[in-house]
C-alpha cells in the first residue's frame, strides 16, 4: 500500500514539477532579471530551482505555493552566485544584497515583468534568429538542446547564440522594460511576429527529415500567444495573432493525412476542433466589436474565421474573403498577400481572373513554392495541363515541407 | 553609459552642406540634452597613418588606412545615453541627419 501511493506521490510530484514549469518559468526569470538586472543569472538560477524541486517534490511533497517555492529557491540560488562572484568585494555589496532582500514586491508588478522579459528578448537590436531563440529560452522555457533541434541547429551553435544574445544585452545595455507609448506599436508587433515565426515553423514545418507538422512549437507558440495576450488585454492585435493561431490549429489533425497536405476543399471539417474553433471565432468576435481598426493578424483571423464558419467548402462566404483580403492588401503590401487574395479571387470570378492577378507576381514571387503551387493549381482548372505540369514541378523543387511536397506530387501526376 | 557612434560612409566622405546643417542642428539638440560627449568628422582615409610599434624597435609607419574597404569611417559621436533605446533613437536621428550609416558599439564598463 505504502509503496503504491509512493509511486503516486512521486507521479504527482512530477506531473506538479511539469505544470510549474509551464505556469511559473517566465514569473521566476522575470521576477530574478528585475532583481538582479542580468538575464544570465536569472535564467540559471531559475534552472537550479526547477531542479531542485524535481530532486525534492517527489521525496517531501510538492509544497503549497509551488511558485513560491522557486522563487523564494532561485532567489537564493541567484545570490549565492552572486556571492560568488563577488567575493574579492567588499561587504558593501553583500549588505546591499540583503537589504534588497527585504523588499517587499508589489504584486501587480510581477505581470509587468514577464512582459518585460518579451520585449527585452524580442528586441530589435537583436537578429530575428536570436530574438526567436532567447524568447523560448527566457519566456518559454524550453531548454538550449530542445530549442536547437526545433531549428535543426548544432547545440553548442544554439548555446552560442543565445549565450552571444546575453552578453550583448548586457554590454550594450537593452533596458529591461516596457517601450514608451511612441516606441510600443513597433514593438509589440516585433514580439508577435516572433510567436508567429515559432508558429509558422511549426505548421509548415521545413526539412526533409521534420515531421510535416511540429505540434510542439504550434503548441508553444500558442502558449506564449495566450500569455502575450494576458499580459496586453487592450491589445487588438495581440488577440488577433492568438485567434489566427487558434483557428489555424483547430484543423490541424485534417490538414494532414498519411502524410500527405490536405488541401482545405478536401479536408473533413468534422476533424476540426470546435473548442478551439469557438474561442478563435470568441476573440474575432470580440475585436470586431471594439470598431477599433483592425491590424494585420486581426484581419487574417478574421479570414480564417470566415473558412472555420462554413459548415461545407462550397458554402464558403468568398465575398466576404476577398473584402478581407482587400482589407489586408491596403495594411499588408507584401506579394504574399496579393497571391494569397488571388486565390480567394479564383473561386468568386473564376480561375482566369486570378491567374491574370496570380502572373503578376512572377518576378516577386519566383522562388516561391506557393506562388508556382498556386499557378499549377489555376492551370490545371483551365484545363492548361501541360504548364500546369511544369508550374507544378517548380512547386515541389521549391517546397521546403514534406507533406506539401507529397500533395503536390499526387496533384501533378494526377494531371491528365 | 557611453555609446560610440560610427559614421559608416560608402563614397564621398564629404558632407554636403544640407548634411553639415542637419548635423549641426542634431549637435545643438544632443548638447542641449546632455547627450554629447564628443564628435567629430574625420579626414579621408588617404591622410591616414597607421602605426605600429608593438616590437623592440623603431616605430613602423605606413601611409593609407589600416583597412582598404569601399566602407569606411567618416565621423563619430560619443554620446551618453541611459540605455541602448534613448542610443537607438539618437543613433536613428543621427544617420538621418549626416545620411550615412550609423553603428553603434557600448564603450566597456568598469567591472
Amino acid at each position: 500500500m505504502t509503496g503504491t501511493t509512493g509511486a503516486t506521490d512521486a507521479t504527482d510530484a512530477r506531473e506538479a514539477v511539469t505544470r510549474a514549469h509551464h505556469e511559473e518559468w517566465a514569473r521566476v526569470v522575470a521576477t530574478l532579471t528585475k532583481r538582479f538586472g542580468d538575464l544570465d543569472i536569472a535564467e540559471e538560477a531559475a534552472a537550479e530551482a526547477f531542479a531542485a524541486a524535481v530532486e525534492h517534490w517527489p521525496a517531501d511533497g510538492v509544497p503549497p505555493n509551488p511558485g513560491g517555492w522557486l522563487t523564494t529557491t532561485a532567489h537564493r540560488k541567484a545570490i549565492d552566485r552572486v556571492r560568488r562572484e563577488n567575493k574579492r568585494d567588499d561587504k558593501h555589496k553583500e549588505a546591499q544584497l540583503l537589504s534588497d532582500d527585504e523588499r517587499p514586491e508589489p504584486v501587480g508588478a510581477i505581470e509587468d515583468d514577464r512582459l518585460r522579459l518579451f520585449f527585452i528578448c524580442c528586441h530589435p537590436a537583436l537578429a530575428p534568429e536570436t530574438r526567436v531563440a532567447l524568447t523560448l529560452r527566457m519566456v518559454g522555457g524550453l531548454t538550449v538542446p530542445e530549442i536547437a533541434r526545433a531549428f535543426f541547429v548544432q547545440e553548442t551553435a544554439m548555446g552560442q547564440r543565445i549565450t552571444r544574445a546575453k552578453a550583448k544585452i548586457k554590454a550594450a545595455r537593452i533596458p529591461y522594460r516596457v517601450p514608451d507609448a511612441q516606441d510600443l506599436p513597433a514593438r509589440v508587433s516585433g514580439v508577435l511576429a516572433v510567436l508567429f515565426l515559432v508558429f509558422n515553423e511549426g505548421y509548415l514545418a521545413t526539412g526533409p527529415d521534420s515531421d510535416p507538422v511540429r505540434q510542439d512549437l504550434t503548441a508553444e507558440a500558442i502558449r506564449l500567444a495566450r500569455l502575450i495576450r494576458t499580459l496586453m488585454p487592450q491589445d487588438g492585435e495581440a488577440a488577433g495573432l492568438l485567434a489566427l493561431m487558434l483557428l489555424i490549429e483547430a484543423r490541424r489533425s485534417a490538414r494532414v493525412a498519411a502524410g500527405e497536405l490536405v488541401a482545405l476543399d478536401e479536408q473533413d471539417r468534422g476533424a476540426w476542433d470546435p473548442g478551439l474553433i469557438a474561442e478563435g471565432h470568441r476573440l474575432v468576435r470580440e475585436r470586431l466589436a471594439t470598431g477599433q481598426a483592425p491590424g494585420r493578424y486581426q484581419v487574417l483571423a478574421a479570414i480564417n474565421a470566415v473558412h472555420t464558419s462554413a459548415r461545407d467548402y462550397r458554402d464558403t462566404d468568398w465575398t466576404q474573403i476577398v473584402a478581407l483580403y482587400d482589407q489586408l492588401v491596403r495594411l499588408d503590401r507584401s506579394p504574399v498577400v496579393a497571391l494569397n487574395r488571388a486565390i480567394a479571387v479564383a473561386e468568386l470570378d473564376g480561375p482566369n481572373v486570378a491567374l491574370a492577378a496570380v502572373d503578376g507576381l512572377a518576378d516577386r514571387l519566383d522562388g516561391y513554392h506557393a506562388y508556382h503551387a498556386a499557378r499549377a493549381d489555376l492551370l490545371r482548372r483551365l484545363g492548361r495541363s501541360g504548364e500546369s505540369r511544369a508550374a507544378y514541378d517548380r512547386a515541389i523543387e521549391l517546397a521546403g515541407n514534406t507533406a506539401e511536397v507529397a500533395y503536390l506530387t499526387r496533384r501533378r501526376d494526377q494531371l491528365v | 553609459m557611453q555609446y560610440l557612434f560610427s559614421v559608416i560612409a560608402e563614397g564621398p566622405a564629404q558632407a554636403t552642406q544640407e548634411e553639415q546643417a542637419a548635423v549641426d542642428v542634431f549637435n545643438d539638440r544632443v548638447i542641449a540634452e546632455g547627450h554629447w560627449v564628443f564628435g567629430g568628422g574625420l579626414g579621408e582615409t588617404v591622410s591616414a597613418t597607421v602605426i605600429d610599434s608593438r616590437g623592440a624597435g623603431e616605430p613602423i609607419f605606413s601611409d593609407g588606412p589600416y583597412v582598404e574597404s569601399k566602407e569606411y569611417l567618416a565621423g563619430f559621436w560619443v554620446i551618453e545615453a541611459a540605455d541602448l533605446d534613448v542610443a537607438l533613437k539618437l543613433a536613428a536621428e543621427a544617420s538621418h541627419a549626416c545620411n550615412r550609416k550609423v553603428e553603434i558599439r557600448p564603450f566597456l564598463q568598469p567591472e
